[in-house]
């Protein structure tokens, strides 16, 4: 067992610090937040990355954690984990493996270790390796005794018991003053990166100080301790530092996926000027974004909780053909049932988008996480010929543009709009350069009023028919899920009719190929291997190619958004690379779609484990595929 | 062209031709959904509002060709949705008069979860059910209404699924307006559907209709003019339930069960009769005349419950209201910046 000692790690140098202090420098730097479930990691965490952010890093975190609200304490399955990589270049991803666990309990240790890098830094309350909580992680003797741990470097401090000492006197029960110690790691952890706790408790005393302020204070003085602990400590040798990202200027803050979305559709509203309305049921992992617009009453965005899927995207229909930008936001299970009434809202030519944050199926699957084994649905899932326009956000941040581009496709071309978010970046967290309204994409709706030559289902240059709301005088029609006259509407049973209908509806979704930019290809023009993907999987995926790129190979990546229609550039792009690797968290349904769409054979790289890939696992398929040899 | 157009539509009152479409009505001929479309045309034009601010959603059934049949907006839509659509239409569109019109199999076997729904909202959405206790549209099979010993195509040896009574199913699920009429019973039937037409929040009417195709008869004891009126009490506010073709049976209560009487015997008068309340705020009183079925009492029709609640739309057109009042109308350049944002300057 050793402490972490000056002179250790990458690219060591001394600066700044306290006198007893060495400063270990590093590029980037992956750490996990372990314990369990109730011990508030996915809180730390996500507030150890944005105080991070704030001292001008990068990062990218992950939640994993599990379905159960509140598990037996101590236990395996209760075990709940928050990764981040702070980086001084693109963070990118949360990372492969923790350079640094943060381990609250033994069986956060069980499940957690064997992640962490060959000789990784294991910061452990000691005070929570009791007898009981041992047995319950299946260890028969101390791991933090037996010697067991002696490939890692162990920093082992009494957190239960320090953060009990220093809330002695505030007058909580045990069982609050337990549940403070994760500030206690905080403060620790904030001593080890050299970052003052000052904002941070100014921002707690801000939140809570009011609506809480004895639990507000206890934390601050948790918090105060674990960094007062780090700093004094003998034991802890050196800090880390990482360089501040070169980040472009501007106001940044800390951004989810969920939330991404939720402030995108109301930046739709406000682009648009109609009201946004949300139909929608609780499922995980999207009902964030539920939460989220929920709270936004005083803008123009109606919520609306339904008695079930079927009911939210309904509503959603029926808002549309009010004239609201309607709106319903689910996961597979949910997405399996608004099916229907999918259908209908391409039969009625309504604006319509249906988000669908994708978690391991099928079926229940495993709710809280990640896949995306959806992209079949999302494309073909519906009787009949149904085409449906299909997008995929790629990041937290990305999910904020998609949201904006997703309505905005809508009712330029008056149909229902899948977009695709996943349970990876539906809760993970990166820095956001918050935008000027301004500078968004503005697409002002009017609906049409001029009842002279109206014909309902009459066609614009992008096979758009009109928006006609209900309230509009001289202009009363009908509109439904029968087969209806090319023009007026009315219900028709012509055959001649029905293929011009249903190539009309084709083309119309085809011919949104016109609004999709040229593809950036990152890397070489032509070359060895072409990464292909889509979704939440870009971060790893442009960290791979980066990694080959520096082993000198000539692999190039491009990242679709767009799935249906696909670029109309992509065939040719495709065709100057001897070699595409399609990774997906699927069995290979991207590269299903590429394969019968340009008769050409692709290599899958299929993950389906509800994690997302690791950049080494990239890395050692393109070696393969280009060297020959694995990695 | 084009402003007289306009001008006609602005200064001429709405007649009951001005509610027809232009398409062709398929119903079967001497089917009961005939006889709700002629009311509503007539209803409309006598109503405040113009003609553009109807919408009336429908689901799947033979009930839910309505909407193709009436110069308004319009959406038949899929099988058993139609009050949710309605009710994201309304809450988009507070002002204007959101119908539906469904069926038993539409609005109490696939839909089932959004009637009751509605219901518990009181949203101001008017649902009129069609039901005439089997499914049409397919050609015969077995409704969630039908009789027990039903014969249809699903049940031919006679149904055993116990029959949902739809009028006891709103007043569970907390309607605040419920009633009842019969398809050939016109007057009724539009004097309940006008009270529907103007109640806040949801609006629940069901119409007792005839099949003569896959269901003949099913109400023949209510309708016929030689039996109905032994078979049917009309129900009206404020007075003792007395019915019968003399007018001489009453309804009295024995304890929690109610029992035919007639006047005049056994020291009965009207003052032992049972009095109807349709806006008492316990729908106790509603709900146990649900319960009364012929042939040992009669079936009530007319207005069951009415009373005043807030409408979903009120409370939520309120709440908005009430947070912009807090929080000040929302500003989008804030919401973006969230509560800790942070400054990244030139780096080099």
């Amino acid at each position: 067992m050793s402490t972490i000692s000056a002179g250790e790690g990458t690219g060591a140098s001394a600066v700044v610090a306290a006198p007893h202090r060495l400063i270990q420098e590093t590029e980037s730097i992956v750490i996990r937040f372990v314990g369990d479930s109730g011990d508030g990691m996915q809180l730390t965490g996500g507030e150890f990355a944005r105080i991070m952010g704030r001292s001008g890093h990068d990062f990218a975190t992950h939640p994993d954690y599990p379905p159960e609200i509140s598990a037996p304490t101590g236990t395996l399955f209760g075990v709940s984990g928050f990764q981040i990589q702070l980086a001084s270049g693109n963070a990118l991803t949360s990372g492969d493996r923790p350079d640094l666990l943060v381990v609250m309990n033994p069986a956060a240790l069980a499940s957690n270790l064997s992640d962490a890098r060959p000789g990784a830094t294991l910061v452990v309350n000691s005070g929570a390796f009791t007898g009981a909580n041992l047995e319950k992680a299946g260890y028969r003797g101390n791991p933090l005794e037996d010697g067991s741990l002696d490939d890692y470097r162990v920093l082992s401090v009494d957190m239960s018991g320090l953060t009990a000492q220093a809330l002695a006197d505030s007058g909580l029960g045990k069982k609050e003053i337990s549940r403070c110690k994760n500030y206690f790691a905080l403060g620790l952890m904030l001593s080890l990166f050299g970052e003052s706790p000052d904002e941070q408790i100014d921002e707690i005393r801000n939140k809570f100080g009011k609506s809480n302020p004895q639990s507000a204070e206890a934390n601050i003085v948790a918090m105060r301790a674990g960094y007062a602990y780090g700093d004094a400590s003998e034991l802890i040798a050196s800090v880390y530092h990482v360089p501040q990202a070169h980040l472009p200027p501007g106001k940044y803050r800390t951004i989810t996926g969920n939330q991404g979305a939720a402030l995108g559709f109301v930046a739709a509203s406000e682009r648009s000027g109609i009201p946004l309305f949300l139909g929608s049921y609780p499922i995980t992992p999207a009902t964030d974004i539920l939460h989220e617009l929920s709270l936004h009453k005083n803008f123009n965005v109606k919520t609306f909780q339904a008695e079930d899927e079927i009911a939210a995207i309904c509503a959603a229909i029926g808002a549309s053909y009010g004239g609201a930008l309607g709106l319903t936001t689910t996961s597979g299970p949910g997405m399996a049932l608004k099916t229907e009434a999918l259908g209908l809202a391409v039969m009625l030519e309504l604006p319509l988008v249906v988000v669908n944050v994708q978690r391991a199926g099928p079926s229940t699957g495993l709710p809280t996480k990640v896949e995306q084994a959806d992209l079949l649905q999302a494309v073909y899932g519906r009787n009949g010929e149904c085409p449906v326009p299909v997008i995929a956000a790629s990041s937290p941040a990305d999910c904020f543009d998609c949201a904006l581009e997703a309505f905005r496709l809508a009712v330029k071309y008056m149909t229902p709009v899948i977009l695709l978010s996943d349970g990876g970046i539906a809760n993970s967290a990166e820095p956001w350069r918050i935008p000027e309204v301004d500078s968004l994409p503005e697409f002002k709706v009017s609906y049409r009023t001029e009842p002279a030559g109206y014909q309902p289902y009459a066609r614009d240059e992008n096979l758009a028919r009109a928006w006609v709301v209900p309230g509009t005088p001289g202009m009363e029609h009908r509109i439904g899920g029968l087969e209806k006259d090319y023009l007026s509407g009315n219900i028709s049973h012509a055959p001649a009719n029905h293929q011009r209908m249903v190539e009309t509806r084709a083309a119309k979704v085809a011919g949104m190929v016109r609004d999709i930019p040229a593809t950036q290809v990152v890397g070489p023009a032509s070359g060895a291997l072409l990464l292909l993907s889509w979704g939440g999987t870009y971060g790893a995926v442009a960290k791979a190619r980066a990694e080959a790129e520096a082993r000198g190979l000539a692999v190039a990546h491009v990242h679709l958004r767009h799935l249906n229609p696909l670029p109309a550039d992509l065939g040719e792009i495709l065709s100057r690379y001897p070699v595409v690797l399609v990774p997906e968290l699927n069995l290979g349904q991207l590269a299903r779609i590429v394969r019968e769409t340009y008769l050409r054979e692709v290599v899958s790289l299929p993950k389906v484990q509800g994690k997302p890939f690791m950049v080494s696992e990239l890395v050692t398929r393109i070696l393969e595929l280009t060297c020959g040899e694995p990695a | 062209m084009n402003q007289v157009l306009e001008r006609s539509i602005d200064i001429h009152a709405l007649t009951k031709k001005d509610f027809e479409s232009s398409q062709a009505v398929r119903w079967c001929p001497g089917c009961g959904d005939h006889a709700l479309l002629t009311q509503i045309q007539k209803l409309l034009p006598t109503l405040d509002a113009p003609r553009e601010n109807y919408a009336f959603i429908s689901g799947i059934g033979c009930s839910s060709r309505f909407p193709y049949y009436l110069e308004t907006y319009g959406m038949h839509s899929i099988h058993g949705r139609a009050p949710a659509i309605a009710s994201g239409l309304k809450l988009a569109r507070p002002e204007l008069s959101v119908w539906v019109v469904t069926g038993d199999g539409d609005a109490l076997a696939i839909g089932g979860n959004h009637f009751i729904h509605a219901m518990r909202r009181n949203i101001g959405i008017k649902i009129v059910l069609l039901n005439n206790r089997i499914y049409g549209l397919t050609k015969g099979q077995a409704s969630p209404t039908s009789e027990i010993g039903q014969k249809t195509k699903t049940t031919p040896y006679g149904n055993i699924d116990r029959p949902f009574n739809p009028v006891a199913v709103a007043i569970g699920a907390g309607a605040s307006f419920v009633a009842r009429a019969v398809d050939t019973d016109l007057a009724n039937l539009g004097a309940i559907l006008k009270q529907a037409a103007v109640h806040r929040g949801t609006a629940f009417v069901e119409v007792l209709q005839n099949c003569n195709m896959f269901a003949d008869g099913t109400y023949e004891a209510l309708t016929d003019k030689t039996k109905r009126d032994d078979a049917r009490i009309v129900l009206e506010h404020g007075k003792p339930m007395i019915f019968g073709k003399q007018r001489d049976k009453g309804i009295r209560l024995n304890g929690l069960t109610p029992e035919v009487v007639t006047l005049g015997t056994d020291n009965v008068s009207e003052t032992d009769l049972l009095v109807h309340d349709e806006a008492s705020p316990n729908s106790s009183l509603a709900f146990l005349l649900s319960q009364l079925h012929s042939p040992e009492l009669p079936v009530p029709l007319g207005i069951f419950r009415k009373v005043c609640l807030p409408a979903y739309e009120e409370l939520c057109a309120e709440q908005s209201a009430a947070v912009v009042a807090e929080k000040g109308a929302g500003n989008l350049q804030s919401l973006l910046q969230g509560g800790a944002s942070w400054l990244v300057t030139e780096t080099h």
